[in-house]
């Protein structure tokens, strides 16, 4: 067996957590700055002469964009030359959780502040004599998409600076790290879908100057709504790391708190990415066809608001993780199916969360172009979301089933691999059908859109695409319905 | 805790059955929903072919549905056989 007397030596995972807080941490801020660093060129390839201004507004937001990064080296500094006066599991446990908190959350919010960077370059460079709301847009739309990664930042200083010595061995060390994990994770998809708007805004105001308000105020709502999973996950972070656990000292319960966090975490990430993309197109045709700004904002509310499902789902499960009593279940094989619970859930979700954003993002593109088409766009709009949303469903309900059916005590550790694969079958099956029936559901209502007179031809083609579409998905389901059965 | 040999095969394979459904589940998901999503956009444009549309779609997708089709049995095998 693997010692696991690292994990629980504060100063060894002090270290460890330094370098994976600065590792994810540097991910996203390159990314981002590197987005906005390659429009900046196009667009100076395009209008030499407006090199000083492109330059200027191009170093502003790769500078909010790299605060992510900063945020994720300064814990990084402080996990190596702090010498933290916790010690044991609990103590081990929080410091791992930071690192794992900052860094994650600065995925996210590094790409996303880079994407309305970038375009605020390629706006410039269109439109020199926009520069200054153009600029103020971006800052606007940058600074919300550092939300994500400073709700990291809090969390992380929190699990480094508070005593969480009295909480009880070794439950705690759970709770902790899954509060790290929940927070983390949860923050990329926001981090990154806000970016989508605030990039569209932007581009918008430069090419529309007269609606600039009513595309900075739709930027703000679309922005907003993708900040939802973020917060269901801070949230879920808060509940983890002050839950009153009680006397509780099993590893059922343990496994059971680290799954809430991997649920939530994880399930997350679609949500955040998919709502931004609606949003993204409403300021898009905002800019365009402001006469038809109900109906755009309308679609966008509905789609981003589909987008949260699979978020919401995560959050269920992750709340009856939490809260269900587990302790008196047999220690084989429940830890295994309250892990595969967790993951089940969390992977299976987001593959709907991206795929309802594909969806919905379309159909507002759709009604910019074609506002007379608007309801049959919306109606075959949410046809599509729900057939996208079933992977995420079957997840749910595998979960649900590793949460509520009693296994009997068994030792065997096949036991606990088949439950444990169950999760993994269903979580990562959902993916892929999800993300390819949001993209069929995407052409779909564009079509709807331009030609309304086809739109029962185009939806019986839509749903029979998805259908097959979704067969992977299905066999996932009975495969993962087959290995809790072995149990 | 001790294992035994077997029961370390044992669940190495339902393991293995998850991790091979799990992923092998992807790629036709995406693919069949692009390949459907295109359908659909050539539809739009040309409907009075939407028959021969769809029967291509329908074929497309399920040359694309093997390599799901191949996890399913590998995943089967892992469950029932080994």
């Amino acid at each position: 067996m693997l010692d696991l007397q690292l994990f629980l030596d504060v100063q060894a995972v002090s270290y460890l957590s330094a370098g994976i807080c600065i590792g994810f941490g540097a991910i996203g801020a390159a990314v981002g700055e590197g987005y906005a660093a390659g429009l900046a060129n196009r667009a100076l390839s395009a209008a030499p002469d407006q090199a000083g201004g492109i330059l200027k507004t191009m170093l502003v937001g790769q500078a909010i964009a790299e605060s992510a990064g900063i945020f994720s080296l300064v814990v990084a500094m402080l996990l190596i030359f702090i010498k933290f006066p916790a010690s044991g599991a609990v103590g081990a446990a929080a410091i791992l959780g930071a690192g794992l908190s900052m860094g994650l959350s600065a995925v996210g919010s590094g790409i996303g502040s880079g994407y309305p960077a970038g375009k605020a370059c390629q706006a410039i460079g269109a439109r020199p004599d926009m520069s200054g709301p153009v600029t103020t847009n971006m800052l606007i739309g940058s600074a919300i998409c550092q939300t994500p990664t400073i709700f990291g930042l809090l969390v992380a200083f929190m699990l480094m600076f508070l005593d969480f010595g009295g909480k009880p061995e070794p439950v705690s060390w759970a709770a902790l790290l899954g509060a790290g994990l929940a927070m983390g994770l949860s923050a990329i998809g926001s981090g990154l879908g806000a970016g989508l708007p605030a990039g569209a805004a932007c581009q918008g105001i430069a090419a529309r100057p007269e609606h600039s308000s009513l595309v900075t105020t739709n930027m703000l709502i679309g922005s907003a709504i993708c900040q939802t999973p973020t917060i269901f996950g801070l949230v879920v972070a808060f509940m983890l790391m002050f839950v009153n656990l009680g006397s509780h000292s099993d590893p059922v319960t343990m496994a059971a708190l680290l799954g809430a966090g991997l649920a939530m975490g994880f399930a997350a990430i679609g949500s955040g990415v998919g709502a931004g993309m609606p949003a993204e197109a409403c300021c898009e045709g905002i800019a365009e066809q402001p006469q038809v700004s109900t109906q755009l904002t309308t679609n966008m509310l509905i789609g981003s608001a589909v987008c949260q499902t699979p978020a919401i789902f995560g959050m269920v499960i992750a709340f009856l993780l939490m809260f269900i009593d587990f302790s008196s279940r047999p220690t084989h094989p429940t830890v295994a199916a309250l892990l595969g619970a967790g993951l089940s859930v969390g992977l299976a979700c987001i593959g709907p969360g991206i795929g309802n954003g594909l969806t919905a993002k379309d159909a507002n593109l759709g009604i910019a172009r074609q506002p007379q088409s608007y309801s049959r766009v919306t109606m075959t709009m949410l046809v599509g979301m729900s057939v996208a949303q079933s992977t995420a469903i079957y997840g749910f309900l595998i979960s649900l089933i590793l949460i509520f059916r009693i296994f009997e005590p068994n030792t065997s550790l096949a036991a606990s691999g088949a439950l444990l694969g169950a999760g993994v079958a269903m979580g990562f099956g959902g993916f892929g059908p999800g993300v390819g029936e949001g993209i069929t559901g995407g052409y779909a209502v564009k079509w709807v859109a331009r030609s309304v007179d086809q739109s029962v031809l185009l939806t019986r083609t839509m749903l029979v695409g998805q259908a097959v579409a979704e067969s992977t998905g299905i066999y996932s389901l009975i495969v993962a319905l087959l290995l809790t059965l072995t149990v | 805790m001790a294992f035994e040999g077997a029961d370390i095969v044992k669940a190495a394979a339902l393991l293995g059955a998850g991790i091979a459904m799990g992923l092998g589940a992807i790629g036709p998901g995406v693919g069949e929903g692009y390949a459907a999503g295109r359908a659909c956009e050539a539809i739009g444009r040309n409907p009075r072919e939407a028959g021969l549309l769809t029967r291509t779609m329908l074929v497309g997708q399920a040359v694309s549905e093997s390599t799901g089709i191949y996890s399913l049995v590998v995943a089967l095998l892992l469950i029932f056989v080994v």
